[in-house]
């Protein structure tokens, strides 16, 4: 709710992504659990298209183009996008810039 | 065709929807690793006290873990009894964990020294909880029995010295000690700790002492009044739902988990749908059969029952069906209630009406387990041994057992 204006903040789109390394995700019939090993913490990723997402971000340059590869229609694209500005700022996922070339 | 198959479940819409129908592997799993144990807490909800020969063994415990990390439970909720005399227990702990299973343990802290809380501090993915009834020595020892808050203290002591983060204190909340929330939150703080709090169930030998230990409505409805102030920072282990029909809902998950995102698994590896309801009734099935736990937690009958949606009943007229849900499945059956009708302490006060109107002739239902202490146990209780409280105003802090005379309550 409140939370998602600073968490915007801190996610940009256009930078590559993947889900985090102490990260796990579980499939599940509505879509799958997320869970971070370090925090201990767990989310719920609500559809299979959102898994689809958040499994190929890695394989993308931006968080964007994933959504583009995974056929996300357009209009749904914002909320997309506040969903992995969610993962992100619950460290589920992390930005690849921070490894080697 | 679709009368014998179960309703299929829907795309999408509300998580706790989805939840009803059931997960591919539970959330929260409770697994007991032993019926012994070194207290008689009079309120204990598996009837602990004696170890059962058919236990699980090492090997066999170390299957299950096994199996848990091929189905993605991340962690798991181990008790007892108290899991910590165990012999092979931190062996357990560190397969556990060494299988991405990451373990909370509940523990009265009698294993707790030094050396011990120096461990937990090094290993990652392990979470304590100690136990404490009451925010004093009077008001816990009562319950859990006398130098019970002391061992617990201890324990906290030791794992704040080791550096311990993040460790829980778990308490129970009863008609004695529902006035002292505030001192377990500020006990908690010292030790740097976080507070967990959950509900009485008339569970094991909670069943004997609920009429005399459930919160009064009056309790209730402070209680409620308290998490909705305090409820970020206090762990509830989602166990207050039934207080959402006041008005808010409260944080966290408000649903009946039993069989559907929770379940047990008992010392002897029976499977039972939640940690309150071991009972025949709610028995799907054993660890040791073939296709173990997944085969009990994917195609149970039982579970496949509580995962279809429920229909009828008298709750889902109420207009607060919606944030209750009817409440907790293990304390209608326990109190003699119809699964389907309100829980015995709905704050609306339909389970007081229920209640009262049970036949006289109603039997409750009896575990068929029971492995309390047959003999006198050091430090024993003294609830039972007093004169019953009347509700309304806190009783007042009971003598010192050595202050009392030996005839006192026997004339």
């Amino acid at each position: 709710m409140t939370s998602t204006a600073p968490a915007a903040a801190l996610f940009d789109p256009e930078r590559p992504w993947r889900r985090a390394r102490s990260v796990a995700l579980r499939p599940e019939p509505f879509g799958a659990l997320v869970y971070h090993f370090g925090t201990r913490k767990l989310s719920f990723l609500k559809s299979q298209l959102l898994v689809e997402v958040v499994t190929a971000l890695a394989d993308h340059p931006t968080a964007t183009a994933t959504l583009v590869a995974c056929g996300v229609p357009e209009a749904q694209r914002p909320a997309y996008v506040r969903a992995l500005a969610d993962l992100a700022r619950s460290q589920m996922l992390e930005c690849r810039t921070e490894e080697p070339a | 065709m679709t009368a014998v198959l179960p309703s299929p479940r829907p795309t999408g819409g509300r998580l706790i929807d989805q939840f009803e129908y059931g997960l591919d592997a539970p959330i929260c799993l409770t697994w007991e690793l032993t019926y012994a144990c070194n207290l008689a807490c009079v309120h204990c909800l598996s009837s602990s006290g004696r170890r059962d020969p058919r236990e699980l063994s090492t090997a066999e415990a170390e299957a299950v873990i096994d199996e848990l990390q091929r189905m993605q439970v991340f962690y798991v909720n181990v008790g007892g009894g108290e899991p910590t005399v165990r012999p092979d227990f931190w062996h357990l702990l560190d397969y556990a964990v060494g299988h991405d299973v990451g373990v909370k343990f509940s523990t009265n802290g009698v294993k707790l020294d030094r050396a011990r809380a120096q461990q937990l501090a090094r290993t990652d993915y392990v979470d304590v909880q100690i136990s404490l009834d009451g925010a004093t020595a009077e008001v816990n020892d009562r319950v859990r029995g006398a130098g019970s808050f002391a061992t617990a203290t201890r324990a906290l002591e030791n794992l704040a010295e080791a550096g311990m983060r993040d460790f829980k204190v778990s308490v129970v909340v009863t008609r004695e000690n529902a006035g002292q929330l505030d001192e377990f939150k500020e006990l908690t703080d010292r030790y740097g700790a976080q507070l967990r709090i959950t509900r009485l169930r008339p569970s094991g030998r909670g069943a004997d002492v609920w009429d005399q230990l459930h919160p009064t409505m009056a309790q209730q409805r402070d209680l409620y009044s308290w998490l909705l102030a305090n409820g970020e920072q206090v762990l509830t282990g989602d166990s207050f739902f039934h207080l959402s029909a006041f008005g808010e809902a409260l944080p966290g998950l408000n649903l009946c988990g039993a069989g559907r995102v929770v379940c047990l698994i008992d010392p002897v590896g029976d499977v039972y749908a939640c940690p309150f309801a071991i009972h025949e009734q709610f028995l799907a099935g054993n660890v040791r059969s073939p296709g173990g736990f997944q085969q009990v937690w994917q195609h149970s009958e039982l579970f496949a029952d509580l995962r279809s949606p429920q229909t009828g009943g008298a709750c889902t007229k109420c207009a607060h069906f919606d944030a209750c849900r009817g409440g907790c499945m293990a304390a209608k059956f326990f109190t003699g209630l119809p699964l389907d009708g309100p829980d015995p302490e709905c704050v609306q006060g339909y389970g007081e009406a229920a209640l009262a109107a049970r036949d006289a002739a109603t039997v409750t239902p009896k575990s068929h387990l029971d492995h309390s202490h047959t003999g006198p146990v050091r430090g024993q209780p003294t609830l039972l041994g007093m004169p019953s409280i009347p509700a309304g105003p806190p009783a007042a802090p009971p003598t010192r057992p050595c202050n009392e005379s030996p005839l006192a309550g026997m004339a």
